[in-house]
């Protein structure tokens, strides 16, 4: 230890070590009691801007439930573009199961996924789509982004049978779906993507609308207002 | 007095650091498709850049040359950090609209520019002077770009204002012409490179007219005495 101090050049080399380490280690403090006093602030926005992303593709007329609570985890699935378990919201009304939300993935857009969430009421129409995120070109491909235009509106109450399978496309390749001149990559992505979804939704009908009988038979009949039973929130297998 | 001025002068025109200095070009490219953008990542990257000239000009005389790029780095990227939690946890609608620029601002490199060249140098207020006028001229070019390039790309002023004011404010965006079919060159990201060519020129233009002035005004008095 001595020896290394009496050289100087190993001196030097030490306190500069010293000094970028005092730095670090300001740096780090700063930033954990930072981290602290906003985590909570943060975590709640983020729970108040994630449900009212779920109340625009499900309007509070369609649901008295806590979205956020009752939850399930969806296994992988191809309609919905997932490779991983995706989460699904289960809204209810007075009790009964009446829409679904779902995560869905579109992989085939113009760069890279477009992820979308999309509502589908217990009858099988879409009740909103919206993006969550994606890539496509800004000032091009970005107009399904609801912010910038309304094209996303028109999935609205939509369903597998309106309009009839072969319309489910953009108009300029027969189908019912406007799109803007530039850019029918994106449009016709996500067309797919929410077609998938319904059918996802029509093949899983049970697990996504957990029926009455399964629900009402845990509830006694002489309660007036029945409270929807919270789900569980682990994993349920392949149906 | 003068030293104030000076660094004034230089930030906002001339060392501009978007048309003289030519640094921090990938946001200055990637994000002025409309003049909104332009604004907003401008403001906050002058907010970064004043704070992070602030934070390591009192601490300049500690740091050794060897190690002042990694101490610096650090600084600005626990500044940027700290910014971007305080922002998503208390001006959570600022930060919807602002939060994916403000990450990137640690990767332009005018931010570490100004702390080497200036922060490293001076005392604590004109550094943070410096930091904020550069980062006001940065604002300046990317204001202009961005409405130039909406104007030809889009024929519109202001879109996008809503995200910053709310929905409301979707009312204020100008069709300044009406049906235009959209100029797609403009938006994509050539569009960038030949609109900060332009400003450039302009700029060199301006300058050059201004030096002509002045030495014609010099020449003057001078050739009077004779």
């Amino acid at each position: 230890m001595k020896a290394l101090l009496n050289n100087p050049v190993l001196k030097h080399a030490v306190v500069t070590a010293a000094i970028l380490v005092v730095f670090a280690a300001v740096g780090t403090l700063l930033l954990t009691g930072t981290y602290q006093h906003t985590r909570a602030p943060i975590a709640a926005s983020e729970r108040a801007a994630k449900l009212a992303l779920l109340t625009q593709v499900l309007p509070s007329s369609l649901h008295d439930n806590d979205l956020l609570q009752h939850r399930i985890m969806l296994p992988a699935a191809p309609l919905l573009g997932q490779r991983q378990a995706s989460t699904a919201y289960l809204a209810s009304l007075a009790g009964q199961p009446s829409a679904v939300i779902l995560e869905v993935v579109a992989p085939d857009g113009y760069s890279g996924d477009i992820k979308l969430l999309v509502g589908i009421t217990v009858s099988g129409r879409l009740s909103g789509v919206r993006v969550l995120t994606h890539k496509e070109t800004p000032g091009l491909g970005d107009y399904i982004e609801v912010l910038r235009s309304d094209w996303i509106r028109q999935f609205d109450g939509r369903s597998l049978a309106e309009p009839p399978p072969a319309a489910w496309a953009v108009r300029k390749d027969g189908g019912a779906f406007d799109y803007m001149a530039g850019a029918t990559i994106t449009p016709r992505a996500v067309i797919r993507a929410t077609r998938r979804a319904l059918q996802y939704a029509a093949a899983q009908h049970a697990l996504l609308f957990p029926q009455t009988s399964a629900l009402a038979a845990l509830m006694p009949a002489s309660m007036a207002t029945p409270s929807p039973r919270p789900l569980s929130e682990t994993a349920t297998g392949e149906p | 007095m003068g030293q104030y001025r000076d660094i004034v002068e230089n930030g906002l025109w001339k060392q501009n650091p978007g048309t003289m200095q030519l640094l921090g070009l990938c946001p200055t490219l990637a994000v002025t498709s409309t003049a909104v953008n332009g604004l907003s990542l401008g403001l906050a990257t002058a907010l970064v850049m004043a704070a992070s000239n602030a934070a390591v000009a009192p601490v300049r005389r500690y740091v050794p040359d060897e190690i002042r790029i990694p101490v610096f780095i650090l600084v600005i990227a626990a500044l940027v950090t700290i910014i971007d939690l305080s922002m998503n946890a208390f001006v959570h609608p600022l930060y919807v609209v602002l939060g994916i620029f403000i990450p990137l601002i640690v990767t332009n490199c005018i931010v570490l520019a100004r702390v080497e060249a200036f922060a490293a140098k001076n005392p604590v207020t004109p550094s943070a002077l410096d930091g904020l006028m550069m980062g006001l001229g940065l604002t300046l070019v990317l204001t202009l770009l961005g409405a130039v390039r909406e104007f030809v790309g889009k024929g519109t002023a202001l879109s996008g204002i809503d995200l910053v004011f709310g929905a409301e404010a979707k009312a204020w965006v100008l069709q300044l012409i009406p049906d235009y079919p959209g100029f797609l060159l403009a938006i994509l990201p050539p569009g960038a490179f030949i609109g900060l060519g332009l400003l450039i020129a302009t700029h060199n233009w301006l300058e050059q007219r201004r030096l002509a002035k002045a030495s014609m005004h010099a020449a003057l008095p001078v050739a009077q005495s004779h």
